[in-house]
């Protein structure tokens, strides 16, 4: 099998294999006073040292939590609902047009349910948001703005976005700015501190560590209503028994895509590059989607006109080759996607889409294998396409 | 051969699909994704378009070991069966929207992308046989058989489907789903029409076509005997919701005998009245035999479960028509006439046509 999902989910790591195996052998809670409890306890703070240490965040800035989609939870909602309760009129949130459904659904939900307001920052043909017009955002709103969230890398088209510009706006203006950092950690630089984001979200399963665990850094001026209540576990900001095991493989995992991270990127750019190189041979009318330069190292997509995406997923997928079409489900039934359509592509093109992302197992067979079935499933998806036609 | 299986999220495509496994065949798992708003749960027996049915088909698949998608057909299904529907009782015919689906989305919109897509055929859950003869017979279980709801399909169309399930009965099915492990074994069966989650047909029509009040007029006096709220409402040969101001001259229960849109009529008469013993059809197809140049004797069948009839039947100019050995009430323009050779290994179709009166 070319697994060529990894921004999906990529393999766990063998340390971080090994570490969560270990680790989950020992009994103990570590909110325990007895032996065992500290035992746990001490797995739980040296993780959260290393993940500090690696991302540039200070130890008490680590809040883990279940996984990606709840750390942006916590940011979006919990940023939200804090600084309202501050300030009575900061009911805005500023957002942009290609975020994950993880902010961009918790975003309409505010918007549905806590009357928040929303700015929506576009993005250009290459999915980058630009930080004149967050400027102009909060020029006119800044007083009513609670939050900016901006993802950090998209994760359909691999825009690396300017982050730290865009934060040291949000900042001008003291509002705080969450970035969800799913896609690049691992994948391109990334330190909290230096790119002055107030939270930032990272998960396990993107980098070798295993699914179901993440965290959400945040500022230590920055507050946040919880989400989940109980035993207050995560500096009162985040309730539930910490998972130990969960939380050391996170942690390994995160210390070891983020040391190998520039040797990393440079070999999967290089075989990315090549893939998309032999990918224009076999399909010339390809179109190359997302910025060809600020992207990230494993990331390539590509829209095929005159074909389904959909349709190319089950001709690949019959020959072994795992892949996506980025695009969200919507009741059951794929839905063109929101990045490419916000990018300004049409419908036709958004659906016509594929991604192919690289990670930290893939090799040139895997390229090769792919090569060698992609143009005969784009001939047969076109002829399926072609069938669309009303009669 | 590599196939395709359409699978509803019920217990026979479910079997269908294991059974193409079984036979060797390169199983994909497709489920149709026809509502255009879906609900979420099923609601009683009806439908098979909810997201519970589409994770029900996912874990068949799963548990079968094929690769499953969702196609969306949501919007060639709403022009091609509820438009269709729609218009069909507008024009005051009755309509069997689950031919029309296998005619125009399972055995055509899907059938074409599966072979586009390298497929060489659908596999359906359906109670049908057709064997290596290439003839479309009755399922060996009469109580389930479906053979009149694909007795539309052309041989072009029969030459690419198979039924795996047309030697079993449903008892069998089910049986066979609890021995593999499928928890769709104990699902009910769906009824009625997939659209219309509440199965309330008239409020569905209403909807989609307003009120036009008009008369119910009795055929045998020519009084106005009722009024109703839309002449699509009703279907020939309906007794019950007829609402009549007073009984009728005779004491009788009566019937409807047509229906007119044009001028909004809905004629009704007793159940003599109903009798026919000619039937008049448009569109033949002809499967099971070559196109007849003169009168066939046959057996026919004028609509889903309804009884069979000893007929004659041939062709001219205008389409098909059938004289019957013993009169049928209650033939309704829209539905199917479906021919077939009666034979021990399960009756044969023949053909079929569209009756238009």
């Amino acid at each position: 099998m070319a697994y060529l999902d990894h921004a999906a989910t990529t393999p766990m790591l063998d340390e971080a294999l090994e570490a969560y195996v270990a680790t989950a052998r020992e009994v103990g809670n570590a909110s325990s006073l007895h032996a065992a409890g500290r035992r746990a306890r001490r797995r739980v703070e040296e993780s959260r040292e290393r993940v500090a240490a690696v991302l540039g965040a200070r130890p008490s800035e680590v809040i883990f939590t279940g996984g990606g989609t709840e750390s942006d939870n916590l940011a979006v909602k919990g940023i939200f609902w804090a600084r309202r309760a501050a300030h009575a009129e900061r009911t805005r949130v500023v957002s942009s047009a290609v975020e994950h459904h993880a902010v961009l659904d918790a975003v309409d939900w505010l918007a549905g349910h806590e009357g928040a307001e929303v700015g929506w920052l576009p993005v250009d043909a290459a999915g980058r948001l630009d930080p004149e017009r967050l400027r102009a955002e909060l020029a006119a709103h800044g007083e009513r703005v609670a939050l900016v969230t901006a993802m950090w890398a998209n994760n359909e088209v691999g825009t690396v976005q300017p982050v730290a510009e865009l934060a040291a706006v949000a900042a001008e203006h003291g509002v705080p700015f969450h970035t969800d950092a799913i896609q690049a950690v691992g994948q391109v630089p990334v330190d909290f501190a230096a790119s002055g984001v107030a939270a930032l979200t990272v998960t396990g399963h993107k980098l070798g560590g295993p699914t179901g665990v993440g965290a959400l850094l945040l500022a230590r001026d920055v507050a946040a209503t919880p989400l989940l209540h109980g035993g207050g576990q995560e500096r009162d900001v985040r309730s539930g028994t910490l998972d130990t095991a969960g939380i050391v493989a996170f942690a390994v995992a995160v210390e070891t895509a983020v040391k190998g991270q520039q040797e990393y990127a440079a070999r999967v750019a290089a075989l990315r590059d090549e893939l998309v190189e032999r990918v224009r041979q076999a399909v010339p009318e390809m179109i190359f989607n997302g910025d060809p330069a600020d992207r990230l190292p494993g990331n390539a997509h590509f829209s095929f006109p005159g074909c389904e995406g959909d349709a190319l997923l089950l001709l690949l997928d019959a020959q072994g080759i795992a892949c996506s079409t980025g695009s969200a489900c919507s009741a059951g039934v794929a839905q063109p996607s929101h990045v490419l359509l916000a990018m300004g592509a049409d419908d036709d093109r958004a659906r016509s889409s594929l991604r192919f992302t690289l990670g930290h197992t893939s090799t040139r067979a895997d390229v090769d294998a792919l090569i060698a079935a992609l143009p005969a499933a784009v001939e047969r998806a076109r002829r399926a396409a072609a069938l669309r036609t009303p009669r | 051969m590599r196939v395709l299986a359409a699978m509803s999220g019920g217990v026979d495509s479910a079997v269908a699909a294991a059974r193409a496994v079984e036979a060797g065949h390169d199983v994909t798992g497709v489920h149709l994704a026809l509502a255009r708003n879906p609900q979420t749960y099923r609601t009683g027996a009806r439908g098979c378009c909810t997201l519970e049915d589409s994770r029900d088909a996912r874990r068949a698949a799963d548990v079968i070991g094929i690769p499953f998608y969702v196609w969306d057909m949501a919007d060639r299904f709403h022009e091609d069966v509820v438009d269709d529907f729609v218009a069909e009782y507008a024009a005051g015919r009755t309509p069997n929207p689950c031919l029309r689906c296998n005619e125009k989305i399972k055995f055509a919109a899907v059938l074409d992308r599966a072979v586009a897509l390298g497929f060489d055929a659908v596999v359906t859950g359906h109670h049908a046989r057709l064997g290596p003869d290439g003839l479309l017979r009755r399922s060996v279980d009469l109580a389930k058989d479906q053979s009149y709801v694909l007795a539309v399909l052309t041989r072009e169309q029969l030459g690419r489907s198979i039924f795996p399930l047309g030697d079993s009965t449903k008892a069998e099915v089910r049986a066979e789903a609890a021995r593999r492990d499928l928890a769709v074994a104990d699902k009910p069966d769906s009824h009625d029409i997939c659209f219309i989650a509440d199965g309330d047909t008239r409020g569905f029509l209403a909807q989609r076509l307003g009120e036009t009040p008009g008369d119910v007029v009795d055929a045998l006096t020519g009084a106005v005997v009722g009024s109703h709220t839309g002449a699509y409402q009703y279907t020939v040969g309906q007794r019950r919701g007829l609402h009549l101001d007073r009984p009728a001259p005779d004491g009788r229960p009566r019937y409807v005998l047509s229906i007119t849109p044009k001028t909004n009529t809905v004629m009704v008469g007793p159940a003599e009245a109903l009798e026919v013993s000619q039937v008049r059809a448009t569109r033949p197809v002809w499967t099971g035999c070559e196109r007849p140049t003169g009168p066939v004797d046959c057996e026919v069948q004028l609509r889903a479960h309804g009884d069979v009839v000893p007929a004659t039947v041939s062709l001219d100019a205008d389409g098909l028509r059938a004289e019957l050995r013993r009169p049928v009430r209650g033939v309704a323009a829209g539905q199917a006439i479906v021919a077939y050779r009666p034979d021990p290994a399960g009756d044969v179709v023949l053909g079929s046509a569209t009756i238009t009166g």
